[in-house]
């Protein structure tokens, strides 16, 4: 039986939080991919922008993207309590459009960029399906492991908007604060060095700037929501995403459709909905989400 | 003789369907190739999370040659019929035979068929396998249109050490068969080139991948177990976690972590349940049998110092977050008493028409006091425990690890100061979930375990949910299964019926009918035969012991089957069931006739005897020797005494077959008929106070 060697040079990396992202953009702009800003949207995902679910649609279009996407996620604030739960957060989102056969290679190389050399791990594709059912959509893939944790999600995307994907698109998610943890050693999230400068030259924690944030938006997402006036805007929103559609607008009526999804995660955070309304919100969610999609693989196939 | 290897190469496969597509593509393959007509002396199959591979020796290099005969049109036939044979068959007339049969004289063509050479066959073979492949769930990728479980990279086809010439078409690109593999994705990734089986199994052993699962799991365990051991510690053992394990790794080196001791507070449950489901690593216990703060984790990558550090670090340091989480639910989850949980559990639906778990638990708590005394528990305690036995349903613990659902809330309620019988009760009344698990005995668990199914069984009946087929959706049959085991493991003598009423009284549901109350009692009867098969009691004897008298209480049922399959067994047994046949045949086709004579739906004798109507010694005999007996049989009866009422019973044989030899029922006389039909059916009635014998097949009597 052979012994493995380990690669010896390790080589060293910046690895606070915005060079993690600078080298990931930079790496899969050297892949082709176009790097785009955060959708200036409320979303729970990266997924959500429009740059992935309405892009994975197109049937002919070559789509190579990265982006940087801010999440919110109402229900899972702590008040800045938690040292690894936030309520806003970061996703850096890969779109590959059609997935090429060397992805696997191609995100081990985004790995090593930032310093986490697969030979140096353990890493692990680990059986982890998607499914999206405000979106209606669902994918096959893994979570990846390094040394047992979850540092990214792949996904191969098979229908969005109910609608079948062709070609298919695969998606990959790194978690960046988890991942900057894992390779600064911190503990907490608040504790991550944002920029590499020391505090007393202006250097900023990632506590530094957000944990003021988490705990207002929290306050704001579990008590001071204004429950009427999210449930009219639920309203609102779904009413106008529909009428977008019909004008044949369905990148406005899709910004629509996010707002609305954003109002009841409010709504759900508030904890005023019981488990069958919480599905009848969920249908009709999917409703517009459906309509755009259909709507925008129209007008892009005509 | 020669061998074919195949090997399709794809990014990882899930752990859970490594094994049955293993045997899938194993089954299609040799199924094609026994239809094609290729014989082989072996085909074994392998699996790793990223190859399913088949070995399969002994081929020949051609099918076997075969001859054909075949009949043609009879001699003498048109012109016309005769040339269709011919080129039909690719023979000359000279070639063919006349050959006398029975329908006259006929022509016959004897056809040899050279067999076809192995390797031409097998691409096809392979490329319809991979095409027939069933995966429960399966995707595409980049722009084809080919399903596979995750995208399929390659697929080494290698038949008497040369490649195969095939391509599988997957849309836009294709796959053409190849004689090349590669190793470890990260310790060996270059490309491999293989020409056998041997070749292939020693280039993948010095690339970093052990293709036998049960390889890999050997050294899991031996690897694991010798980390424990020489820490003074033993492995927890787990074999469902192990099958996971194994189909994550192809060289698969256990390591020893860590926990930190702040958490070795909490329950072990937990613990485990985090390392296990989250981080896929095994739990380690002390000598003592307490859980230990190590853990064993299964690295993919070869054993070298630094990076086993690295390795082990990252997972404990993974397994702190979780643990912190837990802990944070723990201390969170027991700011709030477990009673004053109960108004949450309003939130929570136990199904749309059965109302909320609040509603559950309401009826099931009285439901449970009314069960108490049955099995010797206080029916306060056993109220009281109900009460709380939902309660966890709603801590942040129970949500994070559904699993550990009673166990959580067995913790809560003992850090509550609740006593240890109702802590237990709360953890054990879920039990048994299924035929591996322990049945609790303790009276209160048993009080709940009950009341809670019975809760649930009549509720499913009343609204129609029942099962049919294979569909069981709300595993109803596992559920009655429960109570079974907790009655019968038990020696519990409970009547079912007048709990199954209790029960249907505490639903509010207007229309609900007392025959629910039976179906459910047969549906449980049915899954006691089944739960019984594997003692080899005869299922034909339960149905006709529950016949007699709709029997509801299932320790005596087994009892009383007890009894009459040890008398069946016996001479005097076949002659009482030898004799009541004979009774039965009589009046049941004088039931038909009636039946069919006077188009009624059913018939049922007279009982009536009248004495002055009987005329004959032996019919006398008979009716005074069934007085006294029926007597006896309804004392003995009462008290459970199956066994003498049973050789009570038998004492009618000998009267029985006397009147049958003397006495002749079909008699002129239609008064001395019908009093004599009426006797036989009074000794029916009252052997079916023992069992319904009419239902015993005669396999059941020697």
């Amino acid at each position: 039986m052979p012994s493995g060697n380990v690669e010896s040079s390790v080589y060293r990396v910046n690895n606070h939080f915005q060079a993690i992202i600078s080298m990931l953009q930079s790496y899969w702009a050297s892949k082709g991919c176009i790097v785009l800003q955060p959708y200036d949207m409320e979303v729970g995902a990266g997924t959500l922008a429009p740059y992935t679910t309405l892009r994975s649609l197109n049937p002919n279009e070559i789509w190579r993207a990265v982006y940087v996407q801010p999440s919110r996620r109402p229900t899972d604030g702590r008040y800045g309590e938690n040292p690894n739960r936030l309520q806003r957060y970061y996703q850096l989102q890969v779109i590959l459009k059609p997935s090429p056969l060397d992805s696997q290679d191609l995100y081990l190389g985004s790995l090593s960029a930032i310093g986490l050399n697969p030979i140096l791990h353990d890493i692990r594709f680990v059986e982890d399906d998607w499914e999206n059912l405000t979106l209606g959509a669902w994918g096959l893939g893994w979570e990846v492991w390094c040394d047992g944790m979850e540092i990214s999600q792949y996904t191969y995307f098979q229908q969005i908007g109910g609608i079948d994907c062709t070609p298919i698109s695969l998606e990959v998610t790194y978690g960046l604060e988890r991942i900057a943890m894992y390779l600064q050693g911190k503990d907490t999230i608040f504790n991550l060095d944002w920029n590499g400068i020391p505090t007393e030259e202006g250097g900023k924690t990632y506590g530094d700037i957000y944990k003021q944030a988490e705990l207002e938006f929290s306050a704001y997402n579990f008590k001071y929501a204004d429950i009427d006036q999210l449930l009219r805007r639920f309203v609102d929103c779904e009413f106008a995403c529909l009428k977008l559609v019909e004008v044949n607008l369905p990148l406005p009526a899709y910004d629509q459709c996010l707002k609305a999804v954003h109002a009841f995660n409010l709504i759900d955070a508030r904890g005023i909905i019981s488990v069958n309304e919480r599905q009848a919100y969920i249908s009709r969610i999917r409703k517009l989400a459906k309509a755009c999609c259909e709507k925008w693989v129209e007008n892009s196939t005509a | 003789m020669a061998e074919l290897l195949l090997e399709l190469f794809s990014e990882e496969m899930p752990a859970s369907m490594q094994v049955q597509a293993s045997n899938d593509l194993k089954l299609l393959l040799i199924n094609k190739l026994s239809a094609t007509r290729l014989i082989f002396s072996r085909a074994d199959s392998y699996v790793t999370p990223r190859r399913l591979t088949l070995a399969i020796d002994g081929l020949p290099s051609r099918q076997p040659n075969i001859r054909e005969e075949r009949r043609g049109p009879r001699v003498g036939a048109s012109e016309k019929a005769i040339n269709g044979f011919l080129t039909f068959s690719g023979v000359t007339l000279d070639q063919c035979e006349r050959r006398n049969t029975n329908n006259g004289e006929f022509w016959f063509a004897t056809i040899e068929k050279s067999g076809q050479i192995t390797a031409d066959l097998l691409p096809q073979i392979i490329l319809s396998s991979i095409q027939e492949m069933p995966w429960s769930k399966s995707m595409r990728w980049g722009t084809n249109n080919f399903r596979w479980i995750r995208p399929l990279h390659h697929i080494l086809a290698v038949f008497d050490g040369r490649v195969l010439k095939g391509t599988l078409d997957l849309g836009k690109t294709e796959l053409t068969f190849t004689d090349r593999t590669r190793g470890h994705r990260f310790l060996a990734p270059n490309v491999r080139v293989v020409n056998s089986f041997k070749e292939y199994r020693t280039e993948l052993l010095n690339s970093f991948v052990i293709i036998e699962r049960e390889y890999r799991k050997d050294i899991i365990l031996k690897d694991a177990r010798y980390l424990c051991d020489s820490n003074g510690l033993i492995l927890r053992e787990d074999s469902e976690l192990l099958e996971e394990v194994c189909g994550l790794v192809e060289w698969p080196v256990p390591l020893m972590g860590r926990i930190d001791p702040e958490f070795m507070s909490m329950p072990p449950e937990v613990l485990i349940a985090s390392m296990r489901r989250h981080q896929k690593c095994f739990a380690v216990n002390k000598k003592n049998g307490t859980l230990a703060d190590r853990f064993v984790m299964v690295s993919n990558m070869s054993s070298e110092i630094t990076r086993n550090a690295t390795i082990v670090a990252g997972n404990e340091k993974v397994l702190r977050a979780r643990l912190s989480d837990a802990k944070f639910f723990w201390e969170k989850d027991r700011a709030i008493n477990l009673l004053d949980r109960r108004k949450a559990l309003r939130e929570v639906q136990f199904y749309s028409k059965l109302g909320t778990m609040a509603d559950k638990v309401e009826r099931f708590a009285i439901l449970a006091a009314t069960t108490a005394p049955m099995v010797g528990a206080n029916a306060d305690k056993a109220y009281h425990a109900a009460l709380l036995a939902k309660a966890d349903l709603t801590t942040s613990m129970v949500n994070e690890f559904p699993d550990l659902q009673g166990i959580i809330g067995r913790y809560y309620a003992l850090d509550a100061g609740e006593d240890l019988h109702i802590a237990d009760a709360i953890a054990e009344h879920y039990y048994p979930r299924g035929p591996r698990d322990i049945c609790p005995t303790s009276p209160i668990s048993l009080a709940l375990s009950i009341a809670d199914k019975v809760d649930t069984l009549i509720g499913f009946f009343i609204i129609n949910e029942i099962p049919t087929g294979s569909k069981d959706p709300f595993a109803l049959r596992r559920t009655a299964l429960g109570i079974i085991r907790i009655i019968i493991e038990n020696g519990l003598r409970i009547k079912l019926l007048p709990l199954f009423a209790k029960a249907r009284a505490l639903i509010a549901i207007v229309d609900s009918v007392a025959e629910t109350d039976k179906k459910l009692l047969r549906f449980l009867i049915d899954r006691l035969k089944g739960y019984l098969r594997k003692n080899r009691i005869p299922q034909d004897l339960i149905t006709a012991v529950f016949d007699s008298g709709k029997e509801d209480d299932l320790v005596r049922l087994l009892t009383r089957v007890d009894v009459l399959r040890d008398f069946l067994s016996t001479k005097d047994g076949s002659k009482l069931l030898f004799g009541y046949r004979r009774v039965f045949n009589i009046l049941r086709a004088e039931e038909k006739d009636y039946i069919r004579q006077c188009s009624a739906s059913h018939f049922v004798l007279p009982e009536l005897i009248d004495f002055s109507h009987l005329v004959q010694t032996e019919e006398i005999n008979l009716y005074n020797a069934l007085q006294t007996i029926s007597t006896k049989i309804k004392v003995y009866l009462s008290n459970d005494d199956f066994i003498n009422a049973t050789a009570a019973a038998y004492l009618l044989i000998e009267p029985i077959n006397a009147f049958f030899d003397r006495v002749k029922v079909n008699a002129n006389d239609a008064l001395l008929r019908n009093n004599r039909l009426s006797l036989l059916n009074a000794i029916r009635k009252v052997m079916d106070n023992i069992a319904n014998f009419s239902l015993i097949k005669t396999s059941s009597s020697p």
